[in-house]
């Protein structure tokens, strides 16, 4: 897949420095797989287990904290990440016929990535940005009042970028 | 201390202050009950996560009910533990843990020894309100245990056990919600992972979720082909666990078991004691010679000495310090010398190929049946050790076969694989292998007779210990770990090049062999671990010959077969090597 990482030298060497960064304490586990998320768009299990040694506690510890917050994901995202907000008012003002538009429309179901690597669909609760329901976030960008007939529109405007 | 003041079901009761609500009625007899907390104060094993909520009891003036394991007693508390309330609050949460629990109880392995299901027993439950989707976790077999996910609740005893007992780490709480469960990393299979296979992840499981890798079909499929001899040898550790079972307590029940296994089917009822004498002169020999070598500045030789029977203890090695494999005794464990001796010498004494003697042991341990499997005590792909079973599945085998274990007559071991002495049996508690190590290189070395038996100074619980010996005039010292936390600190320190020890015993497990993942479950008492000790020494003290260089088919095995201890036989038969196998799930390197 193109948004696998590669785990050559300089990527090993780069988790390590983040480790190093954090002073290879156990104690800041969470901010390193954070900026280390950050570098790499998600958390292989190698590199879970190279934070590991390098902090020196189980790989185990490492797989439960990324497991256990949803913020942490182990699956490459895509380059244009959407997220689509499913909290109380997204939802009642039909949150979830966009999602399933954007499913129909990838072709691909919620965590998954599109097979040219562009786009990775997920869900959230809640942007903070209710006013504005439903909210759908692609990469840093707020899309808001979206319909499952605007969804086409939002997606062409990323493919447009590629072109 | 300060004191506390409360009264607890209308009883008064002064306790220290931090004493916990739970603590506190059980010091007047009243057994609340729980399911994720364990504490066995002796071995500084604390599982208390607060999680399972089944302990909870009704505080007067408080509008929740209260968790009893993580509730303070406080001055002039009123407590209620079986209200209606919480009668009713227990049921409820029992019926939430039962509604996502397998309904196997009959065909499930911990049937009859499970925590859950006899609790559910207790509170009444007869129906579960609560229907709902099930966990669909994969079984995951190796060699020692089997994980079925399913049936896990989530106390994290064994995640406390594998962390904090043994800093193995192969085990930790993952993924949250109704996924949330106690895995290895990745969901690795736990035989690829860096477990140790010590199995006191499955000695405090209060369900069946972690259970032994059963060997009892292979073992009844041999004893009833005619066309094998099948013999059998017991850990020292068995005997003082094994009645348990059948209403003796840690009494020891030698005899009983002796009885039992010929009763089974066995051709030849013989002693891993037997085989820990034999440890002893291999190891002792082992041990003098590199003492004499350091003493005279050779700064070659690898000293300390660390013992090598148990295998989890050795696996923890291979697997975190591969560098300090070199102080490892090359002795095998006297599980596998009696296979070496038993395919080798004894085969041949009843003119029979190995392949036609099957051996088999009973251990305390889930570690032997790894180690049986290894590559190197294996001749042509034959092991020395065909089939390992632990004392909780000899305690089935003899429900299995029918026996009335109580009315037993006791009966006694063959000849010549099935004598033993007293330092062989303290072989099952923590400091008895260094003990029965010392007992006889004091006496080779000095040639001076020993006037104290008892080194009361090697035993106890203390995690870490030491003593220093005077072999005439020559101090040597001695260090003992029990828990592989505590063997990893000894080992640090070793490494570090800050001890000055010349022999170090480790045994994975709290309190040695005795608290081995094998046993029959403790369930949390501290008192069943603490008498099997004590029958370990007083079956030592009770045995007519106390030294194994005294045992005299030891001496017989010398004369007509292996020659002198450590000798090009022994070594050839009895001495093993150690491998690096330290474990990178997902390696990186190699793809750079």
């Amino acid at each position: 897949m193109k948004n696998t990482v590669c785990m050559c030298g300089s990527i090993v060497d780069k988790v390590k420095a983040i480790c190093a960064e954090f002073n290879n304490d156990p104690g800041e586990l969470i901010n390193i797989l954070h900026k280390t998320q950050e570098m790499l768009g998600y958390l292989p299990s190698e590199v879970q287990e190279i934070i590991a040694m390098a902090l020196d506690i189980p790989a185990a510890k490492v797989y439960g904290v990324v497991t256990f917050y949803s913020f942490f994901t182990m699956k490459p995202k895509g380059k244009y990440p959407i997220s689509v907000c499913l909290g109380t008012a997204c939802y009642v003002r039909g949150a979830e016929s966009v999602l399933e538009e954007f499913k129909d429309e990838l072709g691909i179901g919620v965590g998954e990535v599109t097979k040219d690597g562009l786009f990775s669909l997920d869900c959230l609760r809640c942007v903070g940005a209710c006013g504005l329901a439903p909210v759908v976030m692609v990469g840093e960008k707020v899309f808001g009042r979206l319909t499952a007939e605007s969804v086409r529109g939002v997606l062409d405007e990323f493919y447009n970028k590629e072109k | 201390m300060e004191k506390i003041k409360l009264t607890i079901d209308n009883r008064q009761v002064e306790v220290d202050k931090g004493t916990t609500l739970l603590e506190a009625a059980a010091g007047i007899g009243i057994k609340i009950p729980t399911l994720c907390h364990l504490n066995l104060h002796d071995l500084n094993y604390e599982n208390n996560p607060g999680a399972c909520r089944i302990c909870v009891v009704e505080v007067a003036g408080r509008r929740n009910l209260a968790p009893a394991c993580k509730t303070e007693c406080t001055e002039g508390m009123d407590i209620k533990t079986h209200s209606p309330r919480v009668i009713n609050a227990r049921q409820t949460v029992m019926e939430l843990i039962l509604s996502n629990h397998p309904n196997e109880c009959l065909t499930c392995a911990k049937s009859g020894h499970c925590e859950l299901q006899s609790i559910a027993s207790e509170l009444g439950i007869r129906k579960i309100n609560y229907a709902g989707e099930m966990s669909t976790f994969t079984e995951d077999v190796s060699l020692s245990i089997i994980r079925n996910m399913d049936k896990c609740i989530m106390c994290r005893r064994c995640e406390t056990a594998c962390n904090s007992i043994q800093s193995v780490g192969a085990l930790s709480a993952t993924s949250r919600g109704f996924g949330a469960v106690v895995g290895t990393a990745f969901g690795t299979n736990i035989a690829d992972t860096n477990c140790t296979n010590c199995g006191q992840c499955v000695a405090v499981c209060p369900t069946g979720a972690l259970t032994e890798h059963s060997n009892i079909p292979e073992l009844m499929s041999a004893i009833a082909d005619p066309k094998k001899t099948v013999v059998v040898q017991t850990a020292p550790a068995v005997r003082v666990a094994l009645g348990a079972d059948f209403g003796f307590g840690a009494q020891s029940v030698t005899g009983k078991m002796v009885a039992a296994l010929r009763q089974i089917g066995f051709d030849y009822v013989f002693d891993t004691d037997f085989a820990a004498d034999l440890t002893i002169m291999e190891e002792g020999t082992e041990l003098l010679g590199r003492l004499k070598e350091h003493l005279s500045g050779n700064s070659e030789v690898k000293i300390p000495l660390m013992t090598s029977c148990c295998p989890g203890w050795v696996g923890f090695m291979e697997q975190n310090f591969p560098e300090l494999l070199p102080h490892l005794s090359s002795a095998k464990s006297p599980q596998q010398m009696f296979g070496a001796i038993a395919k080798n010498y004894f085969a041949q004494k009843l003119g029979i190929d190995r392949r036609d003697l099957v051996v088999v042991s009973v251990m305390p341990c889930v570690a032997k049946k790894f180690e049986c499997n290894r590559d190197e005590f294996k001749v042509d792909g034959d092991p020395d050790v065909n089939i390992s079973i632990t004392t909780r599945e000899l305690a089935h085998l003899i429900r299995y076969t029918n026996i009335d274990f109580a009315g037993l007559e006791d009966d006694d071991f063959d000849r010549p694989l099935g004598e033993s002495t007293g330092a062989s049996v303290i072989f099952g508690a923590t400091g008895g292998v260094i003990e029965a190590a010392v007992r006889t290189a004091y006496e080779l070395h000095t040639g001076n007779e020993l006037t104290k038996i008892d080194f009361d100074e090697l035993r106890g619980f203390s995690g870490v210990r030491s003593a220093t010996i005077d072999f005439n005039g020559v101090p040597i010292k001695i260090g003992i770990a029990h828990g592989l936390a505590n063997a990893r600190k000894l080992v640090e320190e070793v490494k570090a090049g800050r001890a000055d020890y010349h022999a170090i015993e480790v045994m994975a497990c709290p309190g040695g062999c005795i608290g081995g993942g094998g046993q029959p479950y403790h369930k949390g008492d501290m008192s069943v671990i603490r008498e099997r000790m004590q029958s370990i020494y007083e079956e030592d003290r009770n045995k007519p010959l106390r030294k194994s260089h005294e045992n005299p088919y030891i001496h017989q095995l010398y004369n007509e077969f292996l020659g002198t201890p450590c000798s090009h036989l022994s070594h050839e038969l009895l001495h093993t090597h150690y491998f690096d196998r330290k474990k990178v799930i997902c390696p990186t390197e190699e793809k750079q």
